[in-house]
Parts: C-alpha cells; sequence; structure tokens
C-alpha cells in the first residue's frame, strides 16, 4: 500500500469489498442500493441525475467518477448533468442563505 | 476533446494499422501480469472454453472497407482511402453459399456496402435466394453523398430489405463528435426519406432499425431504455420513427482502441469490460452462429476477428472452399476484445443477446 492520496480513483472497483469485515450489513446496504436505483416512480435515468446533483454537494470523487460514467451510459447529455448539478448548487447555497434569516432574527432579537 | 481524425490508420501509417501490434496489445500489460484475467481463463471460470459454434444463423459479408465517413471509433478503420472492395468473382462465390446455406439471414456490411460498384447487382441477385432475413448496414449518410445514392431508399424498398443504421446519439453534438461535422443533420434527412417509403413506419414490413454505440470510453446502457428515449427524442424533435434500437459495445480494436490507447481509457475501459463480464452473454455471442466473409473471400468467427486477421481454424479458410457442415465443427478463436461482446447484457451485430 503505497499511495500518495486518500482517494485513489482504483479503490472505486474494491468498494464491495466493505461487505468482507461486515458481510450481512454490507449485503443489506448493497440489496438497499442497487433496489434504490431501479426503474420505479422516477425512471433509472432521473435516478442516476439525482445521484449526479448529491454527488457533488456532497463533494464525493468517487460517486462524481461513477455517476458522471453512468449518466454517459444512459445518454445524458453533459448540458443535462451540468443543469443537475446547479440545482445541488442552488440548493447548498439556498441552505446556507436561508440561514441568513436565523442572523437576521438573532440580530433583531439583540440589537433591534 | 481530440479532432476527427481524416484519414484512417492504414493511410496515416500508424502501428496500430497492423492487426498483430493490436493483439500484442490486448495480451501484454494487464492481461500479462494477470492484473485482469484473460478471456480465456474468465470462460474456463464457467466451463465454457473452448467456444464452439451453434447453429449457423448469419452469413455477414463484408462487401469492402471503402466509406464515406471516418468514424472516431471505427472497428474496422473504414475511410475513403481504403480500396479494399469485393469483385464481382467472390461475390459470385458468395452467391453460390447464399443458395445453399443453412442460414436465415444475410447481413451486407463494409465499410460502406453501398460503394461497391457490383453492389446492387449483388444485391439483385441474392435477393432472388429468397433468404427471409436481407440486411444491408447503411451508415445512412451515403444515401445523401452523391446522387447516384438517391434512390437507393426506393432500391432497398424493392428487394424488401432490412435497414440497419448507425446512430450514436439522437442529439447533433455527440454524433457529429464521433462521426463527422454534418453526418447528424444528413442522418436525419435520411431516416426521414426511408419513413417517407414506409421504413420504420408502426406495423410495416420494412424494417428499419437503429444501431446506438457510445461516443467514448463507456459502456452502453440498457438497450429497452436507450430505445425509449432514442424514440421519444427522434419523434417529438423531427417526427421520424424506426422499430428497434440495437445497443453495441466498442471492442477495443483498430480506432476505438487507438482512441482508448490516445486518451488514456485503455486499462480502465479493459477493468468496465471485464467487471461487466456476464457468463449468460457466452452462450449467445455472435460468433456461435454468424461466419464473417471478408472482401476477399476469406472467413471468420466475426468481423472483429476480420479486422484482427484472425481466420477460422478450419481446413475451410475461404468461401471458394466454403462447406458448412466442416465449417461448423471448429472453435471459435478469442482473444481479450471478446470482453466487448460479454459485457453487461452482452453485444453482437443484433445488439444485446440477453434480456
Amino acid at each position: 500500500m503505497a499511495a500518495n492520496n486518500y482517494y485513489d480513483p482504483a479503490d472505486l472497483r474494491k468498494f464491495g469489498n466493505i461487505t468482507e469485515w461486515s458481510e450481512e450489513l454490507g449485503a443489506k446496504f448493497f440489496d438497499y442500493y442497487g433496489k434504490v436505483f431501479e426503474e420505479g416512480a422516477l425512471t433509472a435515468r432521473e435516478k442516476s441525475l439525482i445521484a449526479l446533483a448529491v454527488a457533488h454537494t456532497e463533494q464525493c470523487p468517487y460517486c462524481i467518477d461513477a455517476y458522471t460514467k453512468d449518466g454517459l451510459q444512459r445518454g445524458v447529455t453533459k448540458q443535462e448533468m451540468m443543469e443537475a448539478i446547479h440545482v445541488g448548487a442552488a440548493i447548498k447555497s439556498g441552505a446556507t442563505l436561508v440561514h441568513g434569516v436565523m442572523m437576521m432574527n438573532k440580530v433583531n432579537k439583540l440589537d433591534g | 476533446m481530440s479532432k476527427l481524425k481524416t484519414q484512417s490508420l492504414h493511410k496515416r501509417h500508424s502501428e496500430l494499422a497492423e492487426s498483430n501490434r493490436q493483439l500484442e496489445i490486448l495480451s501484454n500489460g494487464i492481461f500479462q501480469d494477470g492484473e485482469l484475467p484473460t478471456f480465456a481463463k474468465k470462460i474456463k471460470e464457467s466451463d465454457q472454453f473452448p467456444l464452439r459454434p451453434k447453429k449457423l444463423e448469419i452469413l455477414q459479408i463484408n462487401l469492402g472497407y471503402m466509406c464515406n465517413q471516418v468514424c472516431e471509433h471505427c472497428h474496422v478503420d473504414a475511410g475513403p482511402d481504403r480500396k479494399e472492395i469485393m469483385t464481382r468473382e467472390t461475390m459470385k462465390q458468395c452467391l453460390e453459399v447464399i443458395q445453399n446455406t443453412g442460414a436465415h439471414t444475410l447481413d451486407l456490411t463494409g465499410g460502406a456496402p453501398e460503394m461497391n460498384p457490383d453492389f446492387r447487382w449483388f444485391v439483385d441477385e441474392a435477393s432472388k435466394a429468397g433468404i427471409k432475413d436481407f440486411i444491408v448496414r447503411s451508415n445512412l449518410t451515403i444515401l445523401r453523398a452523391n446522387k447516384k445514392y438517391y434512390d437507393l431508399p426506393q432500391f432497398f424498398k424493392e428487394h424488401n430489405v432490412h435497414v440497419v443504421s448507425s446512430m450514436p446519439h439522437w442529439t447533433r453534438g455527440k454524433t457529429d463528435k464521433q462521426r463527422g461535422d454534418g453526418v447528424f443533420d444528413k442522418s436525419i434527412k435520411a431516416l426521414q426519406e426511408l419513413n417517407a417509403i414506409g421504413y420504420g413506419m408502426p406495423n410495416s414490413d420494412l424494417r428499419l432499425d437503429l444501431v446506438y454505440n457510445p461516443s467514448g470510453a463507456f459502456l452502453p446502457g440498457d438497450q429497452a431504455s436507450m430505445e425509449k428515449d432514442f424514440k421519444k427524442a427522434l419523434l417529438e424533435d423531427f417526427d421520424i420513427r424506426f422499430h428497434n434500437l440495437f445497443a453495441i459495445t466498442n471492442l477495443p480494436i483498430a480506432r476505438f482502441l487507438d482512441y482508448l490507447i490516445a486518451s488514456e481509457n485503455y486499462e480502465d475501459y479493459m477493468y468496465q469490460l471485464v467487471d461487466a463480464y456476464n457468463p449468460a452473454a457466452v452462450q449467445n455471442v455472435m460468433c456461435t452462429n454468424t461466419i464473417s466473409i471478408s472482401w476477399d473471400g476469406w472467413l471468420y468467427d466475426c468481423d472483429f476477428n476480420q479486422m484482427l486477421g484472425l481466420k477460422v481454424a478450419s481446413k475451410i479458410k475461404h468461401i471458394k472452399d466454403y462447406n458448412e457442415e466442416i465449417l461448423n465443427d471448429r472453435n471459435i478463436i478469442i482473444s481479450q476484445h471478446c470482453y466487448g461482446c460479454t459485457a453487461g447484457a452482452g453485444s453482437s451485430c443484433q445488439g444485446a443477446v440477453t434480456n
């Protein structure tokens, strides 16, 4: 093991190995994970775009790698991918800014 | 993003123009040091080695490597600079075989098969054999490339030809990136013309199927979902209809191999193929029901082996000596490119091979 980085792209292929040290929980997780991404009320394509947006808000390099490729496989265009990321970004920044109301409430209470 | 090349690997004198060099690459590196299992080792795990033919169903004839396009991922390394085309003499040998074969499908491919000067004569003669499914693989743009081709849709109709055409995506950008500037618009126009004479219409016997292969270093998605997306987009945007979509995996040979190496995607792509290996797909890979015939009459297990120069492992190696019974009693030649046909739902010239 001579990795110079915390993140190694090759580790993504080893994701399944987490089951080795906790078989029951690992298996349940992957079973759940697989079910979540099946075609349902949402299409698998829509789910892939949601996953891509969340991958960015979570800033998970493995997930970005995986769901960019997944999107390409499903014929998702780069415009669609970028729009999905903007949705994630908008929610992220909105979530920051909406806390501004908390700040305003506090200022008004303390110094209003 | 690399600029689309305008010449074949052969014309560019690339080392990858040599099939031996391609086979060397496919056998070295990650497969030589055991990081990934060879295809032979993999199919041995499920007791499917050696791979053997089943009943012959498809005769696939390559009428030549000449093409009006120079697509980025062409496994044939076809292009306007390729001069290898089938002569009428070889066609006559093929016709003899077509009249006596047990195969139910005749599949003409290239290059652009329509560019062979004897194409119409051959279709005319071959259609008389009354073969059940007569496929011509058309790149679509050839139908608009020159006035002399404008009446080909009608010619196809008269001979009840089943048209199978490439269409990498329903958007202009992704299609032109892979196949060249202007290809999308010409393809759309050709599809509309085929529709206008009945091809691809619901309940029409004039079959029009599209072939999708990914525009980059990734595998095709689920064929049924892709078909749904293609149908919706082409109908909404261009009022185009077609019957089925065949999702085909790019095999790591010729120009696609060149692209994988140049873009530093080769190893990752081979990992994707091996990770997606599906033993159930091995049962139905096309080399088990197809014979591929090259422009000069040599026989191969598939079109990919043809491009790699791997002639059938049989004493019958040429169309002039054709004997279906002897030919069917052979082992299929495999290498690491075969992983392309066994990934996921599997891949063949007829699309996925498992449900």
